[in-house]
């Protein structure tokens, strides 16, 4: 049996007091080790639920989350922080990258996230991941002087720098153009094949998706497809 | 480098403008407070030293004279008063063998002190002769160091008078000076030496002499009219006054009765001094509170993120703390110099009429340390709120919506 660096098991997301609004309704999802996932939707189908619950960033209001082989429900604030520095990456679509820091800090803070002291290695490993994006050279860069494209490769050097089992990425080209988009994809693609990192991208692009191993799509709260696509697009 | 630290600082680096302007906003409540401190403790030490540089802090003296008619049936509409005349201590040499022995109590001088007049040649003055036995008096009234001229001796009929009589009687040191008491007895005194106390009525009033000679000229032989002390603790001067009434059935003065006004006066100033400290202190908290709060905001999404790369709430509280504490550090550090260049220039600008500062700064450690460690503490809890709502912010929201 492969081995699983997220499971999703019946999971079923509320929210509201008064009025309760069921967003998720029972969602199974696996994904292995080194997998390339996209996950498709219309707006307002839960996708965004999904990323947060499988980013630790939310809980469940029923069934189970598995990351690293951990339930996510069972453990405290501090445990799901820690469970996220050790285990996930994040590239959002606005890279978010923080303007008080330059550009290799930013990725520095993903090392640092939960070590009391910067150290020589840490700056020696931010570098490097900023070398794989081909940024070395900005890495003194205040981040809110580069361009969109480059934004995004800082964001994407601060997700891979721990090496982490998987990256979540929230529409990671939706604010990029064409030719950027197409650099992005690729830079995560290899990154995938080259370090075995599994990905989860949630994205509207179906040139993308149709690129991916596996294509998760939600509607209204349920997965409706789980295919697999192999190889080049049909 | 401590993570912490570097994110705090960082994010006071990016927001130059806000840091700026809460660092000034502390910088000008410590500039306050150092300025205001140093001010009113000058103020206050400047009083007290030229109120009590000529005056004991308690002096005994006998209890006053009353009249008590002898009357059968007779009823009298009125009792006047007996004029007080100069009368001795009964006892007054176990008294102050005991007030030496008495805690609290750094000096005792006895002394025999009356109004006489001051006679040389054509000029007469009005003088208080106070018989005092020097070294005890001395001690009582710091009379060394303000020796202008001559020596401070009263030997061998010796007097040491004030410059101020001196320059009306046209005498210095070494020249005669004849006192003459009420009842018409006269004595001839050498002047030996001058002092200046800085205080009108001592320098224009006081002849001193041997305890002796005085009283012969007062005819009190023996006696002494008053016992002067002298005390470590200028505050428990009412304290002790109120002991030795109660014990010894004289009359007993302490400094604090004697200036009541200097004293409402001076507890005036030190509690309207802290109010304003108070509300600067409250205004330079909100003004670190509001604007953390306001950058706490702008970094919401930022903070979201950070939380989302794994850092745990309370490392994000301790970076906004850090950001209010080292905001009162900075503050306190600039506003101690401005507070202490203020002062000192006020100092220089503020003269007497002889160009010597008219106020004595008074600048110690104590304040500043004070004031720093009243700014910092100001700085963290202004803190503590915005860091607080840094901390609790929702990571999945805080990206989402910002």
């Amino acid at each position: 049996m492969p081995d699983p660096v997220l499971e999703l098991r019946g999971v079923i997301k509320e929210f509201g007091e008064a009025v309760v609004t069921r967003v998720l309704h029972g969602i199974d999802m696996r994904i292995e080790r080194g997998e390339f996932v996209a996950m498709i939707g219309p707006s307002g189908s839960g996708k965004s639920t999904v990323l947060n619950l499988v980013g630790l960033l939310d809980r469940p209001t029923a069934g189970e989350v598995w990351v690293l082989g951990e339930r996510s429900d069972r453990l405290d604030d501090d445990g799901l922080t820690q469970l996220r520095a050790r285990s996930l990456g994040f590239v959002f679509q606005f890279h978010h990258l923080i303007g008080a820091l330059s550009a290799g800090e930013n990725v520095m803070m993903a090392l640092a996230a939960d070590q009391p002291r910067l150290t020589r290695e840490m700056r020696r490993r931010s570098l490097e991941a900023l070398t794989e994006v081909g940024l070395a050279d900005r890495v003194d860069e205040d981040p809110r002087r580069l361009s969109g494209g480059q934004q995004q490769r800082v964001a994407i050097a601060r997700a891979l720098v721990r090496r982490p089992p998987l990256v979540l990425a929230d529409e990671p080209t939706g604010n990029l153009d064409t030719r950027t988009a197409e650099e992005i994809f690729t830079l995560m693609r290899r990154v995938n094949k080259e370090q075995g990192i599994a990905f989860l991208i949630v994205t509207h692009d179906p040139r993308i998706a149709e690129r991916c191993d596996r294509v998760v799509e939600i509607v209204d709260g349920r997965i409706v497809d789980g295919r697999i696509v192999d190889g080049p697009p049909r | 480098m401590w993570v912490d630290w570097f994110l705090a600082l960082r994010i006071l680096r990016d927001g130059r403008m806000q840091t700026l302007l809460i660092t000034s906003g502390v910088a000008a409540g410590v500039t306050v407070m150092v300025f205001l401190s140093s001010l009113m403790t000058g103020l206050e030490v400047s009083l007290l030293k030229k109120t009590l540089g000529t005056q004991a802090h308690v002096v005994v003296r006998p209890a006053e004279e009353r009249a008590r008619p002898l009357l059968g049936d007779e009823v009298v509409r009125r009792v006047e008063a007996t004029a007080q005349r100069t009368r001795s201590i009964d006892g007054w040499q176990q008294l102050l063998a005991a007030l030496d022995a008495e805690a609290g109590v750094a000096a005792a001088s006895p002394s025999a002190t009356a109004p006489v007049f001051a006679v040389r040649g054509n000029g007469t003055e009005a003088v208080v002769v106070k018989g005092v036995v020097l070294d005890r008096f001395a001690r009582v009234i710091d009379l060394t160091d303000h020796m202008v001229a001559g020596a401070l001796t009263v030997a061998d009929r010796g007097a040491v008078i004030g410059v101020g009589l001196a320059g009306k009687l046209g005498v210095t040191v070494g020249d005669r000076l004849r006192l003459q008491a009420a009842d018409g007895t006269s004595e001839l005194f050498d002047v030996r030496g001058l002092f200046d106390l800085g205080n009108k009525a001592a320098n224009d009033v006081w002849v001193l002499v041997a305890l002796r000679d005085a009283q012969t000229l007062l005819a009190l032989t023996g006696g002494v009219s008053s016992i002067e002390l002298r005390m470590p603790e200028l505050f428990a001067a009412e304290a002790l006054a109120a002991r030795l009434r109660g014990r010894t059935g004289l009359e007993v003065e302490s400094w604090m009765a004697a200036n009541t006004e200097l004293l409402t006066a001076l507890r005036s100033q030190a509690s309207s001094s802290a109010v304003i400290q108070a509300f600067v202190i409250l205004a330079v908290a909100i003004g670190i509170a509001s604007v953390l709060v306001v950058s706490v905001i702008q970094r919401s999404r930022e903070i979201g993120i950070l939380r989302a790369m794994g850092m745990s709430r309370g490392r994000i509280t301790r970076v906004f703390l850090l950001q209010g504490g080292l905001v009162g550090v900075g503050g306190s550090l600039l506003g101690s110099g401005l507070g202490a260049a203020l002062a000192v220039g006020f100092g220089k600008a503020v003269t007497d009429a002889s160009g010597g500062p008219l106020l004595p700064i008074v600048l110690d450690a104590q304040l500043f340390l004070t004031a720093s460690a009243v700014a910092t503490a100001t700085g963290l809890l202004a803190a503590l709120l915005p860091a607080r709502r840094a901390a609790r912010l929702d990571p999945a929201t805080a990206i989402r919506n910002a």
